[in-house]
Formats: C-alpha cells, structure tokens, sequence
C-alpha cells in the first residue's frame, strides 16, 4: 500500500472530527426517533476529495468516537460507514473538483453514494449483525433499508450542494467584468 | 461551551487508569471480539459479572457516566422492541422448541424461548458497554496514538485519531458559532421548515464549516511537515508509556477469557447455549 | 564578512496556478545571528519568501523559480523540508493549526518524535526548551486552556527543539492582544540572545515588532525588495508610507511638528529617542496650535441598554459579572480588553444566541429579553471575525440576498433592497461575481452587506481588521466610518488600540468579565492602571508627549488624531 501522505492524514483527522460533531448533533425528520445524518454528507464530500482510504478511515475512526462517546460500539455499522466512504471514494477516484464541476460529475457523485449506502446498510451491516448478534433478518433488512434510503437523501441533497458550491469558490479569476 | 454531556477522559487514581493504553486497547478489542463471538449464556453471565467487577475498580461512578447509560439503555429497549416486532418467533426457530408463556394478539404470543433469546442478545451488548465506556473515561486521550502504533497500526492512521481527538473541540467550537451567526440570517435546522428545505439550509451552515475546515487541514498539514512529520519509517512517542507488571497481567487474562469463551462457545459445535434441549 | 546563512540570488518565483510571478530578481542575504524584519503589505510577497526558506515552496506549493536560493550553503529547492527544517525553524500566523498536539509537552516533543529521539532524552529536550519559552508549568495542558500568547510559546518551543539556525515567524503578532503581541517580541529578543540563531519576522505591524531591537528591514512591494537597510536608516526614510506600511505613530508626530527625523535621533525606538531642547519645543509648540482643536459631540438619544448583565457557560463560572452601559443613536464605540475577557459573550448575549442569567437588554426603551435570535437580528446584525466562517454561498448576490429569502420578502422588494445595499457596500459592480475571487476586505463588506440588507439599526463588529494590513485596515475602518455617517450605530470589538483611538470617540473596558470603563477612547490609553488591568498597551505618542514636557498626554493624542482627520490621510 502506498504511504499515505500527510495531507491525507490530517484530511482523515479532521473529516473524522467533522463525522463526529455533526454526528451528534441531531436534526429531527418527520419520522420518529430518525434523524439527517449530515455526517455522511461530509463523509462523502471529503472522500470525493481525498480518495477512498480517507473516507474509509473518516467513516470508520468518526463513527467509532461517536458510538463509544454514547453507548459502547456497535461494530457492525461502524464497518458499515466506513465501507462506505470507500466505495465512494474508490468510484469518485480522479474526479479532480478542483477542476471544476458538470452534470456528469454530479450524476457519478450520485451513483456513488446510492451504490455505497444501498451496500452498506442493504447488504454489509445487516450481514455482519446477523453474523454478530444473530438477529431476526425481517428486522435488519427494515432497519437497513431505513438507513440506507435516509442517508441516501441526505447525502444526495446536501453532499451535492456541497460539492457544487464547493467547485464554484474555486473559480479562477480573469473571465470576471464589473458592471455597471 | 458545548453543553452537550458526551463522555471523555476522566482522571482519576485507579488500578485501570495505570494501565497503559496499549493494554487497554488490547483488552477492549479482545473483550468486544469475545462478546461478539460467543451467545453461551454461560459465558455472558461470567463476562457481565467481571465487567461488574472491572467498573468498580475504576473508581468511575456511575454518575460520571448517567447519561451515557441512559443512552445505551433506550438503544437496546429500542432494539428489544423492533426485533419482537418483526419477528416474535425468532427465538423458537433458534433453540428448536416453543412454550407460549402468553398469548397478546395475533401473531404475538411471548414465548419462553423468544424470551431467553432476548434475554441473551441484550447481555451480549452489556457486558461490553461498561468495557467500551471505561476504556473512554479512563484512558488519557494522549495516549491514543501510540497505542495503536503499538498494536502493529500504521503510525499514521494513529495520528489522524489523534488529530480528530485534537480538532473536534475546536470544530465544535466553530460549528456552533457559524450556526449562531446564520440563525439571525433565520437560519435555524430545528425549526418547522419541511425536510427539503431544513436540508437546504444545513448547506448554509456546512458549506462554511467545511472550506474553513478544508483551509485548516492545508494550514495542519504544512505545519507538521515543517516539523517533519513522515520522514521516518518509525516515530518515537512522548507519551508511550512502558508496559508493566499489571500490564501483563491484564493482558494475559483478557486473552485467556477470549481462548475460554471460544472453546466453551464452540465445544458442542453451536454458538447457542441451549437449556430447552 | 561571514558567509550568509540565506541567500537569494536574482531569485525569482511563480506560483503554479498563477499567471504571474510573485517574486521577481529578489536579491537577500541574511547572516548568521542577525535581526531582520521583512515587512510590506499583503500581496507584497513577504510570506511567498518566508516559505521559500522553509521549503513549502517548492515542496508543498509547486511553480516555477530562476535564480538561485541557498540556505546554510545548498541550493534549497535540490534539499528537502524536512532537511531545510532542521535548519531553520518556522513559527506560523495560525496558533491553533499549528498546535498538533493534544497537550503542550506532546506538540513540543513533536519534531523530536519524528526525528526517532528515544524517550529519556525527548523528556529533557522537551523541559528544556519548555523552560526556555517559559511554559514549563502548562506541560499537561491542553490547548483550549492556553491563551494565544501561551500557544505561541508553545510553537517557538516546538521548533527550538531542533538546533535551528534559523526561526522564521510569520506574521507572529496577528491574533494576539496588545499586551501579549509586545510578550511575543520580548520573548523572541530573549531566545535570540540565549541561541544566537538569526531571527527572521514577517510582519506588517512595524511598530509593535520594534518594540525590541532589529539589525534591519527588507521592505517588499509587489514582489520586490524595494529597500533593505538598518532600522534607524529605513524608518528616516519616506520609505514606509510609500509603500502602505504604518510607520510608528510617535514618527508621524514628530513629522508633523516639522521634526526632522534622521539617524541622530535614534528613530527605531520612542524609549530611546534623543530629541534636541528645539526639537521637542517644535513638538510643544505643534500641540500648542493644535489644542484648540475640539471634538464635536451631539446627538444623546438612548438606542441599546445594557443592564447588570449576568453570564456564566457553567452554573460554576462567570464570564459576564454586572455589565451596564449605553449606547446613543449615531455612535461608533469600541469594546476593548484581553482575549478572553468576555467582549464577544457580550456580543452573543446581544444578539440572543445566549440567555443572561440576569440582567435585560433594552432596545430604544423596550426590554428585548424576550425576543428570539430572528427578531432581535431585524435591529441587532453582528459580524463575525472571519468572513469566510460566514459566508455561505458561492455568488456575492445570493449571499447578500440569503436573509430576505429566509424571510419571505416579496422578489421586487428583494432586489431592490439587495440592490441598494450592494451600492452603499460599494459591491455592485461585482453583484454577479463569485465571492471567492474577492480580496479578504471585499469578503468583509460582503458579510457586512448580508447584514445590513435586514436593515438593522445596530451593527456589531468582531474584531473588524484583525490581522490586515494597513490598506486594508483603512479601507474597511473608513467603509465603517462611511456606514456611520448614513446613520448606522456601530459597537466594535477590537484590541487595536489604534483604531479605537482613530475611529472610535468612546471605548468601553473589559477584563476578566467586569467592566472596568466607559470613557474616551483617548483617555484609556492615558490611564497607565487602567491599560495594566485590561491588557492593553499605551501608544507611543503618551511616550513622546511626556518626552517632550507635555504633561496632558491624552489632550496631545486626541490633537494627533484630529489632525490626522483633519490634514486627511
């Protein structure tokens, strides 16, 4: 495996510290006892940024710190997150948003996050609680489509109006006129 | 400033405190393994009285950490409550027999089996929750990275927990300043807006939070560099602290706990204690 | 002479992603042991060279270099950061980011952990470098409980633990109070006497940096050195004002008596000015002609009250202990005190992010106590320090337009309210542009637009002009000063003492979360218990003036700036 750089691994401390502040914080939906989880927004913004070990690692130490800040770590989730932001990040690799920004680039943005939520809490978490705790399959598989689909909209709105605003600050000078 | 009760490092003088966090760790991971691993009652019941045990070495109260309690326990009532209501014969299917206790409606009758299954599942999580939570309140945030170093982790993935450790205050110092400055712009993510527009406007928050946060890592970055951080193929720790006698000790016993529980687990080829059999 | 420890030969550099060089035919040597500050405005290419010397360039920041660079006799873009780093030291402008570790003794130890040492010796390297900066008493703590001067040592201590040659600091003074910027100089003037490495400051806060002695300043200008001599040379001079640097205040003074300022009069220093009987009589006769000068004060019409304000983030603490004043129609009133002593809670509490536990908050008349954050941000706007910790859209329309949206104005009254408040801020030539191709004082009008289009009566400033350079502290202080004049009442938290003397007829006290005055912004400056207790700094000119026999040393002040207004910069 190649070293990671130093960028990388300050972008993983602070993508990890980023997962776990907004993780606690809990912005209500109309669903009980459900909540946006901006956290994977972020996750998904730093691993189009920073490629798939960033967002693995950001998915893996954020969630961990979350979990055993609250009630001991429930591992197969925290594998889950940070599953995700490895298929994120392996799918969005040399996507350069620093280059800018089109509709092919969102649209694969999107196709990311939809494949790596719908895995990980479609396939990766339930098998690994089914596996781990040995629960009922009705109750995860719900579970799992509940996560999946609200993290999937949650990543899918505010992940990409990120990453849109985002490549637009980034605009070069030199195209610019005042007007009057 | 952050008023919110999370738990973190609490210094106190104790057996558990003077163990290294290489140690620690090392009895975390193997503790965590062999609860996830095993569903012998037997053996939960031996592990949850030791971490009884463990806690009230400590010398953690149980009032430092009430409200992470309280947590762990909605979370499993909620979980209890979901796995009956999906599958309330879950349990006759596991240990092969069925003794209605009582009858509810329809499909939901209470079993003795679904019962002892529940009964297990919720041990399985606490035995670990008072590990997990004492391995936070008693090992000093310091010691982190040069634990997972010691466990064979690349230093550098050791470094990046220790900078989230270092940065979430200061993240959550900025996130919550940023979030006051856009409420008086009528900015505010728990009002009653619908779901589409509370998403919306949650960009107005991160979208700040995040390029300042991306300025951060270049300015981090530059400054560890300039310290040469990443030069070697090893790095010393200020922090790492010499395993000692208790060290070994703590170490052989948590490993000896997970060689048993295997074995016990696995000695009739089923990882189910089963007494209605 | 001994050979140069940095040496730029017809050195010149172009960033990659700029059409421009940023450095061109700069020619620089720095010897060993020596003082230089290099000082010029932002864009002058005074970091671009800090980080020459330390490798970011090109090692981090890639482009395209001709001449040559040589530190400590290699070429160094033909070494490596690390190797450059064990030559010379580097102290940057952010404390924060640059403090990695989770305690102090850890971010100390932190060049040596990389470097392999073994533990035993690490811990002595690490208290005697501690003890060096003195800070070996906070070894455990952690930065949130250091103060910035603190952190600072802290980051002179991380890079002494190599045997540098060189410290290199950019821009050290930006975030510290008065008080702690003029311990910072100290502090560098003592390690530089103990290690004899050659000390390198960037800085455009000339004054505040002279406080000790330096050999020499390299002024640069558009990516030139445009002069490079001894102090005393260079500051009698007109170089400095030419080039957008403030020179020192008691400087200007003396320029304004009609004092010729040359090397005899030793410049460098106010301490150590040795002024003749002629010409501190000149300085006499000036302040002589300028007293009759007198400021005009009128309108009195009570807008904010504050009354007995109670505050504490725990139940334990106090950060706000019985806080009172008022605040007129038409005023322009600074907030001053250390970092830390409860000026921007007193903002918060304004502005209803948090609840006083006592005390009320009365806007013309009528306790606001009860108002929410929204309703009281209709007459209350409050502008945070950084822009970019505000601004949260790409184009500057949608930004200032933010506020309305939320609010559900109608489309036509949005943009005509969008539009007249773009032309006031002077951003309407840019209303489509993006935000980020604005510089950072553009970026503050931005923020403060996205305030003002909500119409408040009240704007509250955190610290407006933090680390700018002089153009830029003027053009957003006389931006303000222009707002003022359309009848905005503006409250400035700030520790530039020199703005609140400039701007600001009358300045309010803070220390340790009590009140400790309420008076002219002159008079603070005057009254030396007063300046202890709330960690500021007395000016120059209160030096100068009891030099020269002027025993009234606010009176001589209020008269400098009058002139100053007067005369028009």
């Amino acid at each position: 495996m190649k070293k990671l750089s130093v960028k990388s691994v300050v972008a993983i401390g602070i993508g990890a510290a980023l997962f776990f502040v907004l993780g606690k914080i809990s912005i209500p939906t109309p669903v009980p006892n459900t909540y946006i989880s901006l956290q994977y927004a972020i996750q998904a913004v730093f691993a189009a940024l920073f490629g798939p070990i960033a967002g693995l690692l950001i998915g893996f130490v954020g969630h961990t710190l979350i979990d055993a800040t609250s009630y001991g770590p429930w591992w197969s989730w925290i594998i889950a997150s940070a599953f995700a932001g490895l298929v994120i990040g392996l799918v969005t690799m040399k996507m350069d948003i620093n280059e800018g920004i089109d509709t092919k680039k969102i649209v694969r943005f999107n196709v990311a996050q939809a494949v790596a939520h719908l895995l990980a809490w479609g396939l990766v978490a339930p098998c690994l609680d089914i596996l781990i705790y040995s629960e009922p399959i009705e109750k995860l598989f719900a579970q799992g489509l509940v996560a999946g689909i609200s993290n999937i909209l949650t990543t899918g709105i505010v992940g990409t109006l990120l990453l849109v605003a985002y490549a637009k600050t980034i605009v070069k000078r030199g195209s610019l006129n005042k007007e009057d | 400033m952050a008023k919110a009760a999370i738990l973190s490092y609490i210094k106190r003088d104790s057996l558990v405190h003077e163990l290294t966090g290489t140690t620690k760790l090392i009895f975390f991971l193997a503790w965590s393994i062999a609860s996830m691993v095993t569903y012998d009652t037997r053996v939960l019941i031996c592990m949850l009285l030791m971490s009884a045990v463990i806690f009230k070495v400590s010398r953690i109260r149980v009032r430092d950490i009430r409200f992470v309690l309280g947590l762990a326990a909605v979370f499993l009532v909620m979980n209890n409550l979901f796995v009956y209501l999906f599958s309330p014969e879950y349990g006759v299917g596991l240990y092969g027999s069925r003794t209605v206790v009582l009858t509810i409606a329809g499909p939901y009758t209470i079993t003795l089996q679904q019962l002892f299954y529940h009964l297990n599942m919720t041990m399985k999580v606490i035995c670990v929750v008072p590990v997990a939570l004492l391995f936070i309140a008693c090992t000093d945030p310091s010691e982190f990275a040069a634990s997972l170093a010691s466990i064979g982790v690349s230093y550098r993935i050791g470094y990046s927990v220790s900078l989230a450790l270092r940065y979430i205050p200061d993240v959550q110092r900025e996130y919550h300043n940023i979030s006051q400055a856009q409420q008086a712009r009528g900015i505010d993510l728990s009002g009653k807006d619908k779901l589409f527009t509370r998403m919306k406007n949650s960009v107005a928050i991160l979208l700040p939070l995040v390029l300042s946060s991306l300025n951060r890592i270049e300015t981090i970055s530059n400054a560890m560099e300039l310290r040469g951080f990443g030069k070697n193929k090893k790095r010393t720790w200020y922090r790492l602290r010499k395993m000692k006698r208790n060290d070994w000790i703590a170490v052989a016993f948590v490993l000896a706990v997970l060689v048993i529980d295997l074995v016990v687990t696995f000695w009739d080829g089923s990882r189910y204690y089963n007494p209605f059999m | 002479m001994a050979t140069p420890i940095i040496s730029f030969k017809d050195y010149g550099f172009q960033y990659m992603a700029q059409a421009e060089p940023t450095l061109h035919h700069i020619n620089l040597d720095i010897y060993p042991g020596e003082k230089v500050l290099i000082a010029g405005t932002s864009g002058s290419g005074k970091s671009t060279i800090g980080n020459c010397i330390n490798g970011l360039i090109p090692f981090a920041y890639p482009g395209e270099k001709t001449g040559e660079l040589l530190v400590d006799g290699k070429e160094a873009d033909k070494s490596s950061i690390f190797e450059l780093s064990h030559t010379v030291g580097t102290v940057l402008q952010d404390t924060d980011g640059q403090f990695i570790g989770l305690t102090v003794g850890e971010d100390i130890a932190f060049a040596a952990e990389n470097d392999c040492v073994h533990q035993d010796e690490m811990k002595q390297i690490v208290n005697r470098v501690a003890e060096l900066v003195d800070i070996e008493h906070h070894l455990e703590y952690a930065p949130h409980e250091l103060s910035g001067g603190q952190k600072q040592r802290v980051s002179l201590a991380g890079v002494m633990v190599e045997e540098v040659k060189v410290l290199l600091f950019d821009e050290p003074l930006a975030n510290l109070d008065p008080a702690a910027g003029r311990m910072t100089i100290e502090l560098i003037d003592t390690v530089h006497e103990r290690t004899g490495a050659a000390v390198v400051i960037i800085e455009h806060r000339l004054e505040d940096v002279l406080w000790r002695n330096m050999d020499r300043i390299v002024l640069m200008n558009e990516g030139r050195v445009v002069a490079d001599m001894p102090t005393a040379k260079l500051l009698a001079g007109n170089f400095l004002m030419e080039h957008g640097i403030r020179e020192p205040l008691y400087l200007t003074a003396l320029r304004y008596a009609g004092v010729d300022i040359d090397e005899k009069i030793h410049p460098e220093h106010v301490e150590r000015l040795t002024l003749t009987d002629t010409q501190k009589e000149m300085v006499r006769n000036w302040y002589q002609r300028q007293k009759t000068y007198i400021q005009g004060q009128d309108s009195k019409e009570e807008l904010l009250r504050i009354e007995s304000l109670d505050f504490g983030y725990t139940p334990q603490s106090r950060t706000l202990q019985n806080v009172s004043f008022t605040i007129h129609k038409g005023e322009m009133v600074s907030i001053v005190g250390r970092n830390g002593a409860g000026k921007s809670t007193l903002a918060k509490l304004i502005c209803g992010f948090e609840q006083p536990s006592s005390g009320a908050i009365y806007m013309e008349g009528r306790n606001i106590s009860g108002d929410t954050i929204k309703e009281r941000a209709a007459r209350i706007g409050y502008v945070m320090q950084n822009p970019n910790q505000m601004i949260s859209k790409p184009m500057i329309w949608d930004e200032v337009e933010m506020a309305l949206l939320q609010g559900n104005v109608p489309e036509a009254e949005r943009k005509k309210r969008v539009e007249e408040t773009l032309k006031v801020c002077g951003l309407y030539p840019f209303r489509n542009w993006p935000v980020s191709a604005l510089s950072f004082g553009q970026k503050k009008r931005v923020t403060i637009a996205s305030i003002l289009v909500q119409r408040p009566q009240v704007i509250i400033l955190d610290e407006p002009t933090a680390g700018q350079d002089y153009h830029h502290y003027t053009e957003i202080m006389e931006f303000l000063k222009e707002l003022n004049g359309h009848g905005y009442t503006i409250l400035m938290i700030t520790h530039d003492m020199h703005l609140m003397l400039e701007y600001t007829p009358r300045a309010v006290v803070f220390s340790e979360g009590k009140m400790l005055a309420d008076t002219t912004a002159a008079h603070v400056l005057n009254d030396p218990a007063l300046v202890q207790a709330a960690n500021l700094k007395e000016t120059s000119l209160y030096t100068l003036s009891m030099a020269c026999g002027i025993d009234e040393p606010q009176t001589f002040t209020e008269c400098f700036i009058g002139y100053e207004q007067k005369e028009g910069r």
